[in-house]
């Protein structure tokens, strides 16, 4: 039984994720080191703790900036990770 | 390094001390003992004051000083000069507005009414129906933690720092350090905050908790510092907890949102009833609030004086020591003028301005 998935777009890019994956985890399959923001000072950051403390992982998603350790993909969801 | 002078503390108003007393040709030795305080937790608001004339006086001239020494200032110092917006929700608090204007303009501070729509044009993030504003444009916003680095950076070799925690103040005037040694001068100042009382608990200093909040990245939300003109009423005259409007654009676009004020407790927790107060205010001017998202809140104490003036000068009784202690909410502001007057009190020379109200009071007279 193949486990269903999810399209959704980071920076533009179609990315497919299984169904209950968090867009933390979305991230990190787009590539790399699942970059979600630049610092003040231009470094990059990433998800750190994946409960919603640190807030490194901050990211506009649908236009909204939220925590992406805390949001789960779901069909068609845009995520930038800009600033 | 033979000092001529020990700072106790290098929060902003020991720095600024420090700094002030190696213009002055003294060499400075400032002693910290990195539990950090209340530069590391305050707003960093530079604002001119009026509840009364000293207040007006000392921060004023501290302004003055902060403007000078803006340009030389590294940029993470994070000094803006956005000014701040007094925001009158009532034609009551236009009429206040109107007379803050006259006693500023009296003493030469430079400010502008605004009537609603020109309010609404300067800040369009604020809710409908508000009726106006007094913009002070001289006002600004540092990062203090930076400034006072930065202040103790300018002494070059007149001033040293030491990491090192004092325990004891003895008869002599002498420091006993907590590794166990000891450290002397002619002259000594007292900067350490909060925690003065733990080395002279006759001051009469006492904590005043208060509760900070900053929101991720929205730049161009607002631009000016915006306080409530109620928050003299609401936050100062009261012995009781308040909290009162105040929200300040950070250069990175965040957004600093305050204040609260509780008397009676040095717990550290952010209390959520007290934050959600806090909040509920600041939603009250700007709406847009509640869609942002925060990422940060804790809390800080301000060392409160009855008179809620700073105390500056010779301990009553206390061989060698000088105090810079007790500046409350205002202490980043207030750190250069300050120091101007201890350095030249400690110095013998003529300060700028009248130091008579800030003189140590309230000290029983002996030990
Ligand atoms: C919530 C809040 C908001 C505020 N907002 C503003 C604002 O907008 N504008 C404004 O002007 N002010 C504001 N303030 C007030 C301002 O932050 C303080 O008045 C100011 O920082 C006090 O500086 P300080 O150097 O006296 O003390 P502190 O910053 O507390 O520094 C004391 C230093 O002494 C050291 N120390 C303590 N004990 C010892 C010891 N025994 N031996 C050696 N070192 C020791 C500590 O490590 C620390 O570095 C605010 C304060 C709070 C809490
Ligand atoms: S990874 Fe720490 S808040 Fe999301």
């Amino acid at each position: 039984m193949s486990v269903p998935t999810l399209l959704l777009q980071i920076d533009g890019q179609p990315v497919r994720v299984k169904a209950g994956s968090s867009v933390a985890a979305a991230l990190r399959l787009a590539g790399g080191m699942g970059v979600a923001r630049t610092s003040v000072t231009g470094q990059p950051r990433a998800p750190f703790c994946g409960m919603g403390v640190c807030q490194e992982c901050r990211v506009l998603i649908d236009g909204r900036r939220r925590l992406a350790c805390q949001a789960v993909c779901t069909e068609g969801l845009r995520v930038e990770t800009s600033e | 390094m033979h000092a001529e002078v020990i700072v106790i503390g290098a929060g902003i108003v020991g720095a600024a001390c420090a700094h002030a007393l190696a213009q002055a040709g003294r060499r400075v030795l400032v002693l910290d003992a990195h539990i950090g305080g209340a530069t590391g937790a305050g707003m960093g608001h530079l604002v001119v004051m009026d509840d009364n004339p000293a207040e007006l006086a000392l921060s004023r001239h501290s302004i003055a000083q902060w403007r000078a020494l803006a340009p030389r200032m590294g940029e993470d110092c994070a000094y803006s000069a956005c000014g701040t917006l007094w925001i009158a929700a009532n034609e009551d608090e236009m009429a206040e507005a109107e007379r803050k204007q006259q006693r500023l303009h009296a003493h030469g501070v430079d400010s502008r009414l605004l009537d609603a729509p020109a309010l609404a044009r300067a800040e369009p993030a604020l809710r409908k129906g508000l009726a106006g504003a007094l913009e002070v444009p001289g006002d600004g916003i540092l990062y203090a933690p930076n400034a006072a680095r930065w202040l103790l950076a300018q002494g070059g070799a007149s001033i040293c720092v030491e990491h090192a925690k004092v325990d004891a103040i003895e008869d002599d005037g002498t420091l006993q350090l907590a590794d166990g040694s000891r450290r002397s001068a002619p002259q000594v100042v007292l900067a350490n905050g909060i925690e003065a009382t733990t080395l002279c608990p006759e001051l009469p200093i006492r904590p005043k908790k208060g509760h900070l909040l900053i929101t991720d990245r929205y730049p161009g939300t607002v631009h000016h510092q915006l306080v409530e003109l109620g928050y003299v009423t609401s936050a100062h005259h009261s012995d009781g907890d308040s909290v009162a409007f105040n929200v300040q654009p950070r250069p990175t676009g965040q957004l600093l949102i305050g204040s609260s004020r509780q008397f009676g407790t040095t717990d550290p927790a952010v209390e959520a009833p007290m934050l959600a107060r806090m909040l509920q205010r600041a939603i009250g001017y700007l709406p847009g609030l509640a869609e942002l998202n925060a990422v940060r809140s804790w809390t800080g104490l301000r060392a409160a004086t009855p008179d809620g003036l700073p105390l500056l000068g010779k301990h009553p009784w206390r061989e060698k020591l000088w105090l810079a202690v007790g500046h409350e909410g205002l202490g980043v502001t207030t750190a250069p003028g300050s120091a101007h007057l201890l350095a030249a009190l400690m110095t013998g020379a003529a300060p700028g301005f009248d130091a008579a109200p800030y003189a140590p009071r309230g000290l029983p007279e002996t030990a």
